[in-house]
């Protein structure tokens, strides 16, 4: 290797890299090994254990609630009824960002007072020496409701006849919202071919295995309060039940054990778990919560229930001229705090059509409250609603024209050289690999080849479908977007602090979270290759607010993109000021020296100076070694945001094959293909497994899952028996591939993967189930895409 | 479910073998085995997800054949051997499986994991030699909400040709 080559590359591009290799998570063998610690594993001395009693109606006011009998149950220590507890916290939340305006929220406390909104509301909480007798006591709460009607249709919800939820909003109107850009009504006016659908999106929640945990422990003499919870985002729940419970923030630690999956279902606040952390508070004792999973389905955050009109205008060439789209959210009866509820309404405004070059586009949303769960950001928030929407449209408007779906997209995606660019939905986007995606995905389904399959089985009367779906998404959102300007206790900024011990280890604290995705794996191959260290030679430490630098956590893809940057940032001071210290010590310019494998070498030849074992050694304890000048530090904190732009973009295209029974309506999922651009890879295989897993998120969304509810807002199959989630057996092999456009917006390059295959697979399965569909003039526009949503598109039923 | 206070519960005393230990004890009559195992004995290797006998995540084994411990009564397993992924961590029986669902990334937040492994180590023990789609199948009463099944598919593929002398 030349000199000069050798000087432009970064430490990321050093032959003993860590980052772009796949090495296995530490999290992985404690795992396999039965020895992981989720919440519920935690037992603390004189714990108590938590039930809840939960309103049965979507809409009741409370008559009478006598807790006595329960009070004196065995075994129990405290039973708080809702008002007892609406006296011990600071204010209730409010659901609303600034930068949604005109957005109307009720006031929410953590447990009814006078009037239930939603089945599986909390009621009263009882504490008692086990689950089992905290049960047996809720039983004996007396407890009488006067039933209300419910508003339990999203279309219906802003009728006169429709109850309104919470009187003083006036009506059921969350929040409206309109965008565009160009001339639309001239654009369909003058277009050549109009398509035109109405899509229905069935809700769905987050099912993560582990449910929902806390264990809280408050020490009356302390006044401190440590919460052991399953939580994204520890600092942000710091933060939060401070405000609530009146107690400064630096007296309430948040400890993020292991996490058995959140998907963002516990990045929000949940009125049962302040309850427990008020109860520990009361009685200053330990008390544990965790939520079985029959509560998990009427109080976890649910998503995505959405009706959506839409057209979009073609030339008869196959020339994309403009879409609108005109979208019916259905949130529940409390805009959840602090994110919202009207936030996955507003991404699919941003993002449908979003891969395309069309200049005029007119979306609407309205958001409309119901007596049912409250809703709020789950994995890809609006994207598997506005990709499947567009993508559907792009396939509609591919068949008018007579074009095959891969080649209307290669016609109408934004060109990979045309960046940066703005998307009609008003996205800044720059660094897309659209293009590159389409050649790379046709060759690795081996695209004319299926097509040829496909007329052969069509003819033996087997119905397979090709899919192709191209989506953008919104990752690693910097603080001038939503949440920060919105005003909401979000860090869109992370944060990492790395320290060099006496024993040469190095600690790497960061803000961001570990959920399984492997990100504290990533952050540690970061921090080694741009110390120079080897990789068992750097813990990484996170999920524990006092002992990691504030920060946002993991949420919307930003834990490598934001978080990885603040690890090379603060690894990088770190390894100048080691070097400056050897140089002192060494008596050699710093610039001549570089740490290669943990010791400090010679540049250019590599012969070993001193080990970073003996820098930690002098620089702790024989500082008498070092000239006075010198006061070692070893501790860099480093922290990184996105200055201008309000997402780091990515964009991908999918591919799927599936098989379509006319007689039965089920879908056999064949095969799937995704190609996505997530910038610079730091671990190859967990970037696929992300991809992966979340692709089959998707799926399970697309194909089964649905929270069911009947007239009068109950849900009625909030069991894992009736909500079905996809498992081993109807999962295809997923085939994953990259294209490697690294974002200018960090030296790191990454972007965003976690959420990208969710975002993708209800798109490309729904085009896949048409495409089989297409030649019986059949279409399916809803999801679930159930055997029965495919017998009544080919009227069958 | 948890039960702290015996003196509240209607117990029964009974013996097992867990994981080659004897242990003998009274427990509410109406306890799950799963239970009885994470807070009783502080075995908090096999978790809970769904307390009615679909996600797996509880599984172990139990006289030899694997079953829901959150369908099993603490009291059913009087008499019996148990052993859950403590017991087969601890006797090697399944480092290959361990060791290639940590090389192929089989897993993510591990939650399921104890349990897929309980389930895996079945069907290795048998003498079944299923393709993919029969592995899919066998593992399909196990939830896993964040792999998507293929990475896991694989790891036991790997180690069933290995164990088959297949590969
Ligand atoms: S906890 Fe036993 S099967 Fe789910
Ligand atoms: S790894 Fe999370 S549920 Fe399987």
């Amino acid at each position: 290797m030349t000199a000069e080559i050798k000087a432009k590359l970064t430490p990321l591009d050093r032959p003993n890299t860590y980052v772009g290799r796949t090495v296995s998570r530490q999290g992985a063998r404690k795992a396999v090994a039965g020895a992981g610690q989720y919440t519920d594993d935690i037992s603390l001395p004189r714990m108590l254990h938590a039930a809840f009693v939960r309103s049965p109606y979507a809409h009741a006011r409370l008559t009478k609630l006598d807790v006595n009998a329960a009070k004196t149950a065995p075994g129990v220590a405290l039973v708080m009824t809702g008002k007892e507890l609406a006296e011990r916290i600071t204010a209730p939340w409010l659901g609303t960002l600034t930068c949604f305006p005109g957005m109307k929220a009720a006031p929410q406390y953590p447990m009814v007072i006078e009037r239930a909104c939603w089945q599986g509301e909390p009621v009263a909480i009882v504490v008692a020496q086990s689950r089992a007798l905290a049960e047996d006591a809720a039983e004996l709460v007396e407890i009488e409701w006067q039933e209300l009607p419910a508003a339990a249709d999203k279309e219906t919800a802003l009728d006169r006849t429709t109850p309104v939820i919470h009187p003083d909003l006036g009506d059921n109107l969350a929040f409206e919202k309109t965008i565009g850009s160009g001339d639309v009504d001239a654009a369909f006016k003058a277009a050549d071919i109009v398509v035109e659908e109405t899509f229905r999106f069935g809700r769905h929640t987050a099912v993560s295995l582990e449910s929902r945990a806390i264990l809280a422990d408050y020490n009356k003499p302390a006044e401190r309060l440590i919460l052991y919870t399953s939580s994204q985002a520890p600092h942000m729940i710091q933060t939060i039940y401070a405000r609530m419970l009146g107690i400064p923030d630096h007296n309430v630690r948040i400890v993020a054990p292991d996490v058995g999956g959140s998907f963002g279902m516990k990045i929000h606040s949940y009125g049962d778990e302040v309850a427990t952390a008020a109860a520990s508070m009361a009685l200053g004792r330990p008390v544990k919560f965790i939520a079985d999973r029959l509560e998990s389905f009427v109080s976890d955050i649910h998503a995505r229930e959405n009706l959506i009109k839409a057209r979009l205008a073609v030339s008869r060439a196959g020339d994309i001229e403009a879409i609108e789209i005109d979208v019916l959210s259905g949130a529940g009866a409390y805009s959840q705090y602090p994110r919202t509820s009207v936030f996955e309404a507003n991404q699919v405004l941003t993002i449908t059509g979003g891969p395309y070059r069309h200049k005029h586009y007119r979306a609407k949303a309205t958001v409309v409250y119901m007596n049912k769960v409250p809703t709020s950001q789950y994995r890809a928030v609006g994207h598997p609603i506005g990709n499947s929407v567009g993508e559907s449209l792009v396939d509609m408007a591919a068949a008018a024209c007579g074009l095959d779906p891969l080649e209307i997209r290669r016609r109408n995606v934004m060109p990979d050289d045309g960046y940066p660019a703005v998307t009609a939905g008003g996205i800044k986007v720059k660094e897309l690999s659209h293009q590159k995606c389409l050649a790379a995905l046709e060759r690795r389904m081996n695209y004319a080849a299926l097509r040829a399959e496909q007329a052969i089985l069509r003819k033996q009367g087997i119905y397979r479908g090709i899919g192709i779906a191209a989506f953008i998404k919104g990752t690693a959102p910097g603080p001038n977007g939503y949440y920060g300007i919105g005003g909401a206790p979000i860090s869109l900024q992370d944060a990492c602090t790395i320290r060099l011990d006496p024993g040469g280890g190095i600690i790497c604290a960061v803000g961001v979270t570990e959920q399984g995705q492997g990100v504290n794996t990533v952050m540690g191959q970061i921090a080694a290759t741009t110390l120079g260290v080897p990789l068992d030679q750097v813990r990484v430490i996170s999920g524990d607010t006092d002992a990691t630098p504030f920060g946002g956590g993991t949420y919307a893809s930003r834990a490598t993109a934001i978080g990885g940057e603040a690890v090379l940032k603060a690894a990088g001071e770190l390894r100048a000021e080691i070097l400056s210290i050897a140089g002192a010590l060494l008596q050699a310019p710093a610039g001549s020296l570089d740490i290669v494998d943990g010791h400090i070498v010679d540049a250019g030849t590599d012969r070993r100076r001193i080990s970073l074992k003996e820098i930690g050694r002098i620089g702790h304890f024989q500082l008498h070694e070092l000239p006075n000048s010198v006061q070692p530090r070893l501790s860099v904190t480093h922290r990184f945001r996105l200055l201008d732009d309000l997402y780091i973009l990515t964009n991908g295209v999918s591919g799927a094959t599936v098989d379509v029974d006319t007689d039965t309506g089920f879908i056999t999922l064949r095969k799937a293909w995704v190609v996505e651009d997530c910038g610079r890879i730091v671990n190859p295989l967990l970037a696929d497994e992300q991809v992966r897993g979340g692709f089959v998120q998707g799926l399970g969304g697309a194909l089964y899952e649905h929270c069911i509810y009947d007239d009068a807002a109950q849900l009625v199959n909030g069991t894992l028996a009736d909500y079905l989630t996809p498992m081993a057996g109807e999962m295809p092999d997923i085939d994953v591939a990259h294209i490697h456009t690294p974002t200018s917006v960090s030296e790191l390059g990454a972007k965003g993967v976690g959420e990208s295959g969710t975002a993708s697979a209800p798109a490309v399965v729904m085009n896949a189930v048409n495409d089989a569909l297409r030649p019986l003039g059949a279409r399916v526009t809803e999801q679930p895409m159930t055997p029965e949503v495919v017998l009544r598109a080919l009227g069958k039923i | 479910m948890s039960l702290a206070d015996d003196s509240l519960e209607e117990t029964m005393a009974v013996t097992m073998t867990v994981n080659g230990e004897r242990v003998s004890r009274a427990v509410p009559v109406r306890q799950n085995l799963i239970d009885f195992l994470r807070t009783g004995l502080g075995l908090t290797g096999s978790h809970i997800g769904c307390e009615h006998g679909i996600c797996g995540a509880c599984s172990l084994r139990l006289d030899g054949a694997v079953v829901r411990g959150c369908l099993t009564l603490a009291v059913q397993a009087d008499g019996a051997e148990v052993v859950t992924i403590e017991g087969l961590t601890a006797s090697g029986e399944a480092a290959d499986l361990q060791a290639a669902f940590v090389e192929r990334n089989a897993l993510q937040c591990g939650y399921c994991t104890p349990g897929m492994l309980m389930t895996a180590a079945e069907l290795l023990a048998s003498d079944a030699t299923p393709d993919r789609d029969g592995i899919r199948e066998f593992m399909s009463g196990n939830f896993c909400r964040c792999t998507g099944y293929q990475a896991i598919v694989d790891a036991i593929e790997t180690v069933l040709r290995k164990r088959r002398r297949l590969a």
